[in-house]
């Protein structure tokens, strides 16, 4: 069967599990609605979390980030699964004991204030919209190419299939499709990472494989890869670092911040039935997101190597331009690859001189996608990595948008303005504001706002340096008053807005950045993207002047937080 | 009011928090430690092919972090049994 028919036999066999999950799982209360019912496994909880966390990023622009920086994409190994340890002793078995349904309403009644839940619902839309926006650009992407349909056609069936199945089951829904979406994405990441890394070092477990030698030689596989890319005139692969050690660090850091301050992750762990499967299920997750995560390297840099031998077979000697194999016409067409003969000598000389260098673009993004074509794999293997790509960007945008729509429903409607609504009238608000939140997504999805790029590292530094803070301080701190946390969400928010801003444009419009987006101006060598940090720091720092200043709790807040620390505390009579 | 069961509490969350401090300072080392600061140092040891920092930022950092948690789940279910607030209780 040739690979168009294959990649639509198996994307549609996925497309109508999920659909068929969604039909059985339905929600028939807001409870089921905003966290499945509470009823949820802690190790399928762990299963969803991993599909929700692992987006279109993860799996296909991860590998490819790492193939091209080396040791300094290890910021990004590190901090995504780094922030799931924070995530797991500070926040999960806390909130999932406060047992309510969103993030802002825990925020609101720690803070006793309305105020502070509609800033955090501010800061949550902010976050989810603009993590949500990558997501649908995603979803096109991968129908447009493996599909060979156009890119709106694509974006729309993916549109279809996530309103059929979360605004019909709500979390209940997303979090068994979610489940199913794990196991399409974590088969089609590693198996054509077990074939190359077989075929390259003999090893099937790529996380071997990587530390082994060459199938047939005596050198090292990373050995190797180091010494073909100092030969060309780039830094070595192993040692290759992100900028100074601090930046290194902050970066780090942030993404750990970021991953623990998500609210479509947080409250997975809100669907749960006890404290402790939080606290179990928090390292369920982390172990199906580890098994890609230690993949990842692999991927990178076997990628890297056989792009490098397919250019350049033996040192000194090129393909020829008229010879490139079929995938390299492939990406050509798309744009994600291009070729300029400035020598006129018909042959692809790659180098990390931009003068001389012939592979003019070679996107990071073809990497994973690409991969088991270069490395000559089987059709199905190709046509399984669409669907995993497919995988990971719906059941992301379905967990987000589930975030989207409770703040919505919840927090705003039945929390601040219409709060004697009943629970069926919320549940209809609730699936009416899925849908509307798809089609906001769809929407920007259509229109890629020109920003979209920058957006990504505005997600994570609002979720390091307002909602993580305010979590944490209202769990592990009785001082800290309602002044004292709005202050810090806001001064948090502030600092890493400006200075992303100042260097990035002010709403990424270009020509505004009035420090430029030059290394030169950043503070201390921080790049924008790692600026989460210092915002959690100054956010903390605030929080706790302000309440220093400001009149503490009440004892009922101090009663909730007593309640909230202990899994099962005798005369609990204070939480609802 | 404060009684008997008001300083179990209280001793209680300081034991969480002590082992809290303990999975930190491991989580800490691994990573930042191993994979960034000291990572120039271990890449003159080798684990097989991999320079041992760099295996530790790629790799060895990620297995410790799941480690970890399940460590943490582990330890704070005997605590809570000690303690007598296990949700096995009702």
């Amino acid at each position: 069967m040739d690979l168009q028919s294959l990649t639509y036999l198996v994307v549609g066999a996925t497309f109508a599990l999920y659909i068929g999950i969604a039909i059985v799982a339905r929600a028939g209360s807001t409870r089921d609605f905003y966290i499945a019912g509470g009823g949820v496994n802690p190790v399928a909880n762990g299963m969803a979390t991993a599909a929700d966390w692992m987006s279109a990023a993860s799996f296909i622009s991860m590998a490819g980030m790492i193939a091209f920086m080396g040791y300094g994409g290890s910021v990004f190994l590190m901090g995504w699964t780094g922030g799931f340890v924070i995530l797991a002793l500070l926040l999960a078995p806390y909130l999932r004991k406060y047992g309510k349904f969103t993030v802002p309403e825990f925020i609101g009644d720690r803070y006793y204030s309305k105020s502070a839940r509609g800033v955090a619902v501010l800061c949550l839309i902010i976050c989810s919209i603009t993590y949500v926006i990558g997501q649908m650009k995603g979803i096109g992407v991968a129908f447009s190419r493996f599909l060979e349909v156009d890119y709106e056609t694509g974006l729309l069936t993916g549109m279809c299939i996530v309103f059929f199945y979360a605004v019909l089951g709500g979390m209940k829904g997303i979090t068994y499709t979610q489940i199913a979406q794990y196991c399409v994405l974590i088969f089609a990441y590693t198996i054509p990472a077990i074939f190359i890394s077989l075929q390259l070092t003999g090893f099937a477990l790529p996380q071997i494989g990587l530390g082994s030698m060459l199938s047939g030689t005596d050198v090292y596989l990373l050995d190797r890869l180091d010494q073909v890319v100092t030969d060309l005139g780039f830094r070595e692969y192993t040692t290759d670092s992100r900028g100074s050690t601090l930046n290194m660090f902050a970066f780090t850091l942030s993404l750990m911040i970021g991953t623990a301050g998500l609210p479509h992750v947080i409250v997975r762990f809100f669907t749960v039935p006890k404290v402790r499967d939080a606290r179990t299920s928090a390292g369920w997750a982390l172990l199906f997101i580890a098994i890609l995560y230690t993949t990842a390297p692999a991927v990178a840099a076997m990628a890297r190597l056989n792009l490098m031998s397919t250019v350049e077979p033996e040192s000194g000697q090129y393909l020829s331009y008229e010879e490139r194999p079929q995938w390299f016409r492939n990406w050509e067409v798309t744009g994600l690859l291009s070729f300029k003969d400035k020598n006129q000598d018909g042959l692809i000389q790659y180098s990390a001189d931009p003068v001389s260098n012939e592979l003019v673009k070679v996107d990071n993004d073809i990497m994973v996608l690409a991969n088991p074509e270069i490395a000559k794999l089987p059709n199905w293997v190709i046509a399984l990595v669409a669907a995993g790509g497919l995988a990971a960007a719906l059941s992301t945008a379905a967990g987000l948008l589930l975030a989207i729509a409770s703040a919505i429903s919840h927090d705003l409607l039945k929390g601040i303005f219409r709060p004697d609504i009943s629970e069926r009238q919320e549940l209809l608000a609730s699936r009416a504001s899925m849908a509307l939140a798809v089609l906001v997504a769809g929407y920007l999805g259509f229109n890629p706002p020109g920003f979209a790029a920058g957006t990504v590292a505005l997600a994570f530094g609002l979720a390091a340096s307002s909602i993580f803070p305010a979590l944490m301080m209202g769990i592990f701190s009785m001082r800290i008053s309602k002044e004292g946390a709005v202050a810090g969400m806001l001064a948090g928010i502030g600092i890493t807005l400006f200075y992303v801003f100042q260097h990035k444009g002010i709403m990424f419009i270009p020509g505004t950045a009035f420090l430029g987006e030059l290394p030169a101006n950043w503070f201390f060598g921080i790049e924008p993207n790692a600026f989460g940090a210092v915002g959690a720091v100054i956010n903390f720092s605030v929080a706790f002047a302000v309440s220093a200043i400001t009149r503490p709790p009440p004892e009922t807040v101090k009663k909730m937080v007593a309640s909230i620390r202990v899994p099962n505390l005798k005369n609990d009579s204070n939480l609802v | 009011m404060r009684d008997s069961n008001d300083d179990r509490m209280a001793e209680y969350w300081s034991k969480n928090v002590s082992l809290m401090l303990r999975v930190f300072l491991i989580w800490f080392v691994v990573s930042f430690g191993c994979g960034i600061v000291f990572v120039d140092w271990l890449n003159q040891f080798r684990l097989g092919g991999y320079p041992m920092g760099f295996w530790f930022a790629q790799q060895g950092s990620v297995f410790v972090f799941v480690g970890l948690v399940f460590y943490y789940a582990h330890k704070m279910s005997s605590i809570d049994r000690e303690f007598g607030v296990d949700e096995e209780a009702d």
